[in-house]
Order: C-alpha cells, then structure tokens, then sequence
C-alpha cells in the first residue's frame, strides 16, 4: 500500500492503494468514473483509453502507482460546462457509435491524434484507430466523425 | 492481478540494488503487466525504471545513434535525429503495436523481452548494435540467445542501445494483421564494412541470414534476392502462416527492403 497524489479530470486525488492497482479498475471502482470501459483488459480493445500527461494509454494495462504524481483525463473529462467536446459531437452526428461500449476509447484516442495531427487524412485515421476495436460500425462513421471534428478543431 | 510491491528506483545503482529474490524491472509494461495479469508470471517486486533520468533520450554522432532504454517507441519514431541518421528505425519505431502501446512501450523493455515477433531485436542485429548494460557491453550478435531469452544476467539493467549508423537500410515487415507483431520481419543495412540481413518472426528467436548477406555483399540489388534459396526448416508454423510460406514471405520482404533502401 501507498499513498498516490495523481489528477484525474482537473481534480488532485490523494488516495491510499495497493500497489498492484490496475489504472482502469482504480477509475471504475474507486472514483466511478465508469465511462471508461474495460473490454478486453489485456490492452488490446482499446475501450479503456484514458490520457496519462496528454497522450493517450490503455488504462488496463497502466499501475495506479506509475501514475503517481500525473495528469489522467478520461471521458468524463472532455465535456466543459455541460457542453460536448467537438468530438463527442462528431461522434454523434456522424454515427460514429451504435452500442456505445467502444467510445469513450475512440474518442480518447481520436482526440489524442488531433493533438498530434491537426489534418490527418482518412488513412492516418484509420491507422492511428489501429488499437481500437468496435465491432458494431464497420468504422466507417467513426473516421466520418473524427474527420468532421478536425475540421472544426 | 497477484500482489507485488511496487517501487520507483531514481538511480541506476538503487534499481539494482532494489533487485533481489523474485524482482524485476518495469519500464513501459506493455509486455510484463498483461503476463502478470494473465498469470504467465509473477513476481514479488516491480521495479520502475522510468524515473531515472539518464535512461531516456536519443544521443547521435557521425557513426552511431545510441537511444536510451527507456526512450518510448512513440519517441523514436517522432524523434527527427532518428530520422535523419537511421530513418529505417524511425519507420520501424511507427510500426509497433498501435499508437497507445508506442507511448508507453520502451525500446529496452522490448530488446529484453525478446518476443521471436518484435521488431527491434531484428534492427539491433542488422545495425549492428551494443547494449550497453549497468555491467557491461553486449553486441547484439551474442546478446538474443533464444526464445524469450537474453544474455543478460540477472539484476543487469539495459541502459542504453547504440546503433551502427549504416550506408543505407530499411525494415520491411509483413504484419499479423490483429497484433501487428510479424509474421515476417527482415531488416536490411548496408554498413561500412558489411551487409547485414535479420529476421524476426520467423524461427524461436531473431537471426541473421548468412545467404541473403552472401546475395547482397556481392550485388546489393533485389534481383540479387531471386536466385537465394530459403529453407523452411525450424521456421514456425501456426494458424497464421506455415513454415513455407514464412520462407516465401522472408524473400519478398527482403526484396521490398534493398528496393526501398
């Protein structure tokens, strides 16, 4: 056990855990941020994406304890003031989600490519969704939606 | 998930210290946290190596690029010193896993892990790399010994890779395409004084191949790929590809390498 100082969605967090806390079951269970989904859990789905100091990681395969002392932002933290970030809206215009269980990892890690990539073309999409899976959209509305986003990012 | 004790080693000295009994090192943890989490090992102590400052970072001259270990696979290929010294590694560092894997994946977690199918092991013997090691150096030629296995002793920390800057050189992989491991990988580099071809994915641990380096010592041209004759013996066989057509594959693979050199 020990105790971890980290930021989760612009709020410090000072919380005692065990060392072999998973980053994923620490949001879910501890903090209830249950936006973040854990489909596979051995970081291969891409539901769990979170940001650790701004770049996207698959919170099921991060320790609690590596975060130490780190930003995390996870879906719940995109939204300001009630308002949807350009990409969720995307994602709802474009179709980009039929289940819903993949998105919140989907537009984590679109939003990261953003930050990386202000104008990716369809091909740099559907590479950078390499580690993402959905099995409902087919993707097309997916890349439709971060397309969409980018152009008004 | 089996309980350990975590703890954060701000020095190289203290993360081997730190190491004793069941301990082991934890860089990125792309590899090591999913085989604890699937229990295909345990461990009592983690040690994390990614507070020691000395240990990331990308150092180049005129004869060699030496990235540390525990520089991030997303680093690398992003890295415009990689790219303009061995713009081979950098094209190899993007083609890693998916895009949260390469931000935490380390190239020193990869080299001493090595997978059969990762790709770094393959660049470390075609560049003709040395580990440098908390003890020692290692040239990559001695340094994979087997599946899964190293030379490294235990409690011996990479510290850093140092490669070879060749004439010309290029990684040319055939992806399982849901892991994105290889299926075939081959690394091609001209050096100064040889030619050198290695292969991941292929048999139990990363090799070099005599024949192509023959082929390709006296022609460096892909026609020169064409009359080489590859055996399939002890190659892996699987759901993916057989034996032969991992054979067929390493010929167009190398092929793809010297055209895109």
């Amino acid at each position: 056990m020990a105790v971890i100082n980290i930021t989760v969605n612009g709020i410090k967090i000072s919380k005692e855990i065990a060392d072999n806390t998973i980053l994923s079951d620490f949001l879910r269970d501890d903090l209830a941020l249950t936006g973040t989904h854990i489909g596979c859990d051995t970081s291969q789905c891409g539901a769990c994406v979170v940001h650790l100091n701004g770049n996207s990681i698959k919170s099921c395969t991060a320790l609690v304890a590596d975060c130490d002392r780190s930003e995390i932002t996870t879906i719940e933290g995109l939204a300001t003031n009630g308002k949807l970030h350009p990409m969720q809206e995307a994602f709802k215009k474009n179709h980009g989600l039929q289940c819903g269980f993949c998105t919140p990892g989907m537009v984590m890690s679109a939003v990261d490519l953003l930050k990386k990539n202000k104008n990716p073309s369809e091909q740099e999409i559907r590479d950078w969704l390499e580690g993402n899976i959905c099995r409902c959209t087919g993707y097309q509305g997916i890349v439709a939606a971060v397309k969409d986003a980018a152009s008004k990012m | 998930m089996k309980s350990f004790n975590f703890k954060s080693a701000t020095n190289t000295k203290e993360a081997v210290k730190l190491i004793s009994g069941r301990a082991t090192f934890l860089a990125g943890g792309m590899t090591l946290l999913p085989a604890i989490k699937l229990r295909l090992a345990a461990y009592s102590d983690l040690i994390n190596i990614k507070k020691i400052k000395g240990l990331s970072g990308i150092k180049v001259s005129s004869k060699s690029l030496r990235i540390g270990s525990t520089t991030t696979h997303a680093e690398v290929a992003a890295s415009k010193e990689v790219g303009k010294s061995i713009s081979s590694l950098a094209i190899l560092a993007e083609g890693i896993g998916d895009p949260q894997v390469r931000n935490r994946g380390t190239i020193g977690g990869s080299i001493a892990n090595n997978d059969p199918a990762a790709d770094y092991p393959s660049a470390c013997l075609a560049l003709n790399a040395t580990i440098h090691t908390s003890k020692r150096k290692i040239s990559a030629d001695k340094f994979f010994t087997g599946m899964f296995e190293t030379d490294l002793k235990k409690g011996e920390l990479v510290e850093s890779i140092e490669f070879e800057v060749p004439e010309k050189s290029s990684y040319a992989k055939f992806p399982n395409p849901a892991s994105r491991y290889a299926l075939v990988g081959v690394y091609v580099a001209k050096l100064k004084k040889e030619v050198r071809v290695a292969v991941t994915g292929v048999e139990s641990c990363v090799f070099r191949c005599k024949k192509l380096e023959d082929a390709l010592s006296s022609n460096f041209s892909s026609s020169a790929i064409d009359n080489v004759n590859i055996s399939s013996k002890g190659f892996n066989a699987d759901i993916h590809a057989s034996a032969e057509y991992r054979a067929h594959i390493i010929k167009v693979m190398a092929k793809k390498a010297v055209s895109s050199c």
